[in-house]
């Protein structure tokens, strides 16, 4: 549990960062009536879960080894 | 162009675009177009409301199941629920940092700025923030009991926090989001109930989710407190 705590400040700080390169891909978000701001909201939400399932993964790995 | 958050506005300048992105194919019989609520700053991106939106509500429904298990904690004394309480909260936080991850895209396209100084933002931010702390808290005591008792009163006393800072406060001020401090919220967008018909399947799908991640979690605590139990 005290190793999901920074992954999750990791993920809103790396946000923070990304929103500072936002300039350059203003015009493509901008484009198909702002089609693309869906795009990235869903890979924001892929990439969390997945963080998540790695994250627990990781747990069970532990498991198996201390299981051996 | 401004656009002011109670305005919805029923622009035509792009309206055949709108009907060349929607394909007639998608609309339900009876209706001869597919339509969703069009307003200038939204565009397509309204569509977020199925991302978005049901990443809070999944966030909140399991807030309250984890505060319902924190509370049969404190009456039944039983560790399994303590462990369920704890994990729901882990459940939560991700959907809360996803929820502001993707609020924070959004309102960058629409709003202008990543972090508007909004009293729903820093409400859910505080909150989330409330719950982190509940993390720690529990990361800093050692003693199973004392931990899972703590942690539970802390647990019921942080769900009214956030239903304070997330739901109350913004409603008595004014707000960029919709259906708070005077805004109208779906009444007034979706005014054929098109938005409806997606969004709560969406909230219930994310919902699952989060409630299938959240018994992942339990099953590999429940065993590895069998194991360090042994």
């Amino acid at each position: 549990m005290r190793k999901i705590t920074p992954f999750f400040l990791s993920l809103i700080l790396s946000l923070s960062a990304a929103a500072q390169g936002e300039q350059a891909s203003s015009s493509l978000m901008r484009s198909h009536l702002k089609m693309y701001v869906v795009v990235a909201v869903l890979v924001i939400i892929f990439a969390g879960i997945t963080l998540f399932l790695f994250s627990l993964e990781r747990r069970l790995k532990k498991l198996e080894d201390n299981s051996k | 162009m401004t656009v002011f958050p109670s305005q919805v506005a029923d622009s035509t300048a792009d309206s055949t675009q709108i009907k060349a992105t929607c394909s007639p194919e998608v609309a339900v019989a009876k209706f001869s177009q597919f339509a969703f609520p069009y307003r200038e700053i939204l565009y397509q991106s309204i569509r977020n409301t199925f991302y978005h939106v049901p990443m809070w509500f999944a966030m909140m429904l399991i807030l309250i199941f984890s505060t319902v298990y924190s509370v049969r904690y404190l009456n039944k004394g039983r560790i399994e629920d303590d462990i369920l309480a704890s994990q729901a909260v882990n459940v939560a936080l991700m959907f809360g940092a996803l929820g502001l991850a993707t609020g924070m895209t959004w309102a960058t396209y629409t709003w202008g700025e990543p972090w508007p100084n909004d009293p729903k933002l820093n409400g859910a931010a505080v909150g989330v923030i409330i719950y982190m702390a509940y993390i720690v808290l529990r990361g800093s005591l050692t003693d199973e009991i004392k931990r899972a008792k703590i942690s539970a009163v802390y647990n019921v006393f942080a769900i009214v926090i956030f239903t304070l800072f997330i739901f109350i406060i913004p409603r008595l001020t004014d707000s960029l989001h919709p259906g708070n401090g005077g805004n109208p919220a779906f009444s007034k967008y979706d005014l054929d109930s098109h938005l409806r018909l997606f969004f709560y399947p969406a909230v219930i799908g994310w919902s699952m989710l989060g409630f299938w991640l959240l018994s992942i979690g339990v099953r590999i605590k429940l065993l590895e407190s069998k194991k360090s139990s042994q």
